[in-house]
């Protein structure tokens, strides 16, 4: 009981309705523009890197936590928070690394667990 | 043989179907025509280790099915049309390399059933004796040449449709009893501008629509003429925009019309959205449902219209529309 | 009766585009609210937890990035998460979730090419624009940082 107390129900409430909606957002992208995933996901990335460089982002992350961060806007997010962080501290070489510094767990963590799924596992038809 | 009207070949002694064969995958086993394919697989990959090969397999399998139906030796084969959807036809010249008939691959998308079966007939109509077609897809082979791994998370919208796994192939013979292939409207290349690739059966119909027209023209039948008139793979969306098109333009096939990609799925309970298509739609529910139809004279004619879209991942990549073909093949008791 | 749709192309995709059933949007964005939504707040829980064990807010982060990225590559190896995918559509694929999927699936599918060419070279066929747009445009952040000093906002 004591963990769930723990829980802050409001700020999980707003994660859900922020990640939610931007989910949303997209689905409306794929039903309409008949845009294929790959380009959702782009610009999903680049409209999330461009809000953070401006700044704008990070009041969303501020408001709904994973709910921002979760969203592949949250990666751009992320990138562009790295890359001026780290120009603040190395100058014009932190531009270049300071975005996949950041988001590196991520990414390394995508090749490997995919490497590791193409080991053990093979594609199946859909069922349904 | 002489060609009649714009674009029709009238056989004048007209070639017979011998025999017909076709294998089917594990989904196509659920549909409503099960009962009436020669095989149903259990997998999609039939104990090979690749989609390409099970498909190779599948059509190796088909032919050697058919030559041993049709009662008629190997060597008694003259020549050989094959194609399917996989880059270079590798399914067809891969599963044929070992048959020892002489070959030629041949590509028509999905409308490559038609194409090889008025090639055969043109054949043996002119100097062979038995002439083979074989045709074959595959849902994953297909899915991963022209679309997106099978296991990515993504939505198949409402006009897309299911490439069939399967092969179809039949045995065109010079003398028979019938059915009688008796003539052929080779089709043009129709493109209305759709760029759509999950919209293939809008893709399709103008060029369906095309042969239809110029069919009737040719040969001065009616609709009414033809106690079943089917199209390959055109799919709920285009077997409807087909048949309003063709009532606008005087010819009323609502009767006797239906579509080899409606027919072969349940779309209710099999989820395939707009039906079934691939090579393997047209030529499995041929040679499977409606040869038997004939050949228990159910029906007495047909004119098989098979469609198919000539695009791959490349062009549609690079923003080209997809260009229209379907042949049209009159067989009749 | 309408004009002849066959008359001009754009006639015919407009004639088309009438045909043509729709996706069922609310339905489809329903459940890509609620999955979607799910998706982030197991990521938030899971940022708490991290956060309350007395991790730094980046690395926190980059934990529940590791995690639903493990998850979403354990379901996509399992053959489940395209099932996901095509109940939730954006709800599964723009969570981090769905990078992971775009990245495992052409893995899979390509095993048969070899692990050389067809895992190694094909892994990024579909999330591989995400890392070049992504990346260039974090570096073009970078730079503008630095030219200008500031972030845009705090012009205003």
């Amino acid at each position: 009981m004591n963990f769930l107390q723990s829980i802050d129900w409001l700020g999980l409430l707003r994660c859900f309705v922020v990640g939610g909606l931007l989910c949303v957002i997209g689905q409306i992208l794929i039903d309409k523009t008949k845009l294929t995933p790959a380009r959702i996901l782009v610009a999903y990335v680049t409209v999330g890197c461009i809000l953070g460089g401006l700044g704008i982002y990070k009041y969303l992350v501020d408001f709904a936590g994973a709910g921002a961060t979760v969203p592949l806007t949250g990666f751009g997010y992320n990138l562009s928070k790295g890359a001026i962080e780290a120009v603040k501290e190395d100058g014009i070489v932190g531009a270049f690394t300071g975005g996949i510094k950041a988001s590196a767990g991520g990414i390394a963590a995508a090749v490997f667990f995919g490497y590791i799924a193409s080991l053990v596992s093979k594609p199946k038809i859909k069922k349904q | 043989m002489q060609k009649i009207g714009k674009q029709t070949i009238k056989f004048d002694t007209p070639p017979t179907i011998l025999e017909t064969a076709c294998i089917v995958g594990p989904k196509e086993a659920n549909g409503p025509l099960a009962k009436f394919f020669d095989q149903c697989l259990d997998d999609e990959f039939w104990g090979e280790s690749t989609w390409e090969k099970a498909e190779s397999k599948i059509i190796k399998e088909t032919v050697n099915t058919l030559i041993s139906k049709s009662g008629i030796s190997p060597a008694e084969i003259d020549y050989c049309f094959a194609g399917d959807l996989l880059n270079q036809c590798i399914s067809s010249s891969f599963g044929l390399r070992d048959s020892n008939v002489p070959y030629f691959g041949i590509f028509g998308a999905c409308s490559t059933f038609v194409e090889g079966l008025s090639l055969a007939a043109i054949f043996a109509e002119g100097f062979a004796n038995n002439v083979l077609c074989a045709t074959s897809s595959h849902f994953c082979s297909a899915e991963k040449q022209f679309r997106f791994p099978l296991e990515l998370g993504n939505q198949r919208p409402p006009t897309a449709q299911w490439t069939v796994t399967g092969a179809g192939s039949a045995i065109v013979t010079k003398e028979g009893n019938g059915p009688f292939i008796t003539y052929i409207t080779p089709g043009k290349i129709v493109d209305m501008g759709i760029k759509d690739a999950n919209s293939m059966g809008a893709a399709m119909a103008p060029a369906a629509l095309d042969t239809l027209i110029t069919h009737f023209k040719d040969t001065g039948r009616k609709p009414s003429y033809y106690d079943v008139i089917v199209t390959g793979d055109l799919g709920y969306i285009g077997k409807e925009i087909l048949s309003d098109l063709a009532k606008q333009e005087g010819f009323d096939i609502k009767q006797n019309y239906d579509d080899c990609g409606v027919l072969i799925f349940d779309k209710e309970q099999q989820d395939t959205h707009s039906g079934g298509s691939g090579c393997a739609c047209c030529g499995s529910v041929f040679s499977g449902y409606f040869f038997n139809q004939l050949r228990n004279k159910k029906i007495k004619n047909i004119l098989l219209i098979a469609t198919g879209a000539l695009m791959n991942a490349t062009s549609s990549q690079q923003g080209e529309s997809i260009p229209g073909i379907a042949h049209a093949i009159s067989i009749e008791l | 009766m309408q004009a002849k749709p066959l008359e001009t192309k754009k006639q015919y995709q407009e004639y088309v585009n009438d045909k043509s059933p729709n996706s069922p949007i609310l339905k489809n964005c329903i459940n890509a609210f609620w999955v979607g939504g799910l998706i982030c707040s197991i990521g938030q829980i899971v940022l708490n937890i991290c956060n309350s064990r007395g991790f730094s807010s980046e690395i926190s982060g980059t934990i529940v990035s590791i995690i639903l990225i493990g998850i979403s590559a354990f379901l996509t190896g399992l053959n489940i998460f395209n099932r996901i995918g095509k109940f939730a559509g954006a709800g599964s694929l723009i969570p981090i979730t769905g990078f992971a999927n775009s990245v495992v699936s052409p893995a899979m599918e390509y095993k048969s090419e070899g692990y050389v060419m067809g895992v190694g070279g094909k892994m990024f066929t579909v999330a591989g624009p995400v890392l070049v747009f992504g990346i260039s445009t974090s570096i073009l952040v970078g730079l503008i940082y630095l030219i200008f000093n500031t972030q845009a906002i705090t012009l205003v």
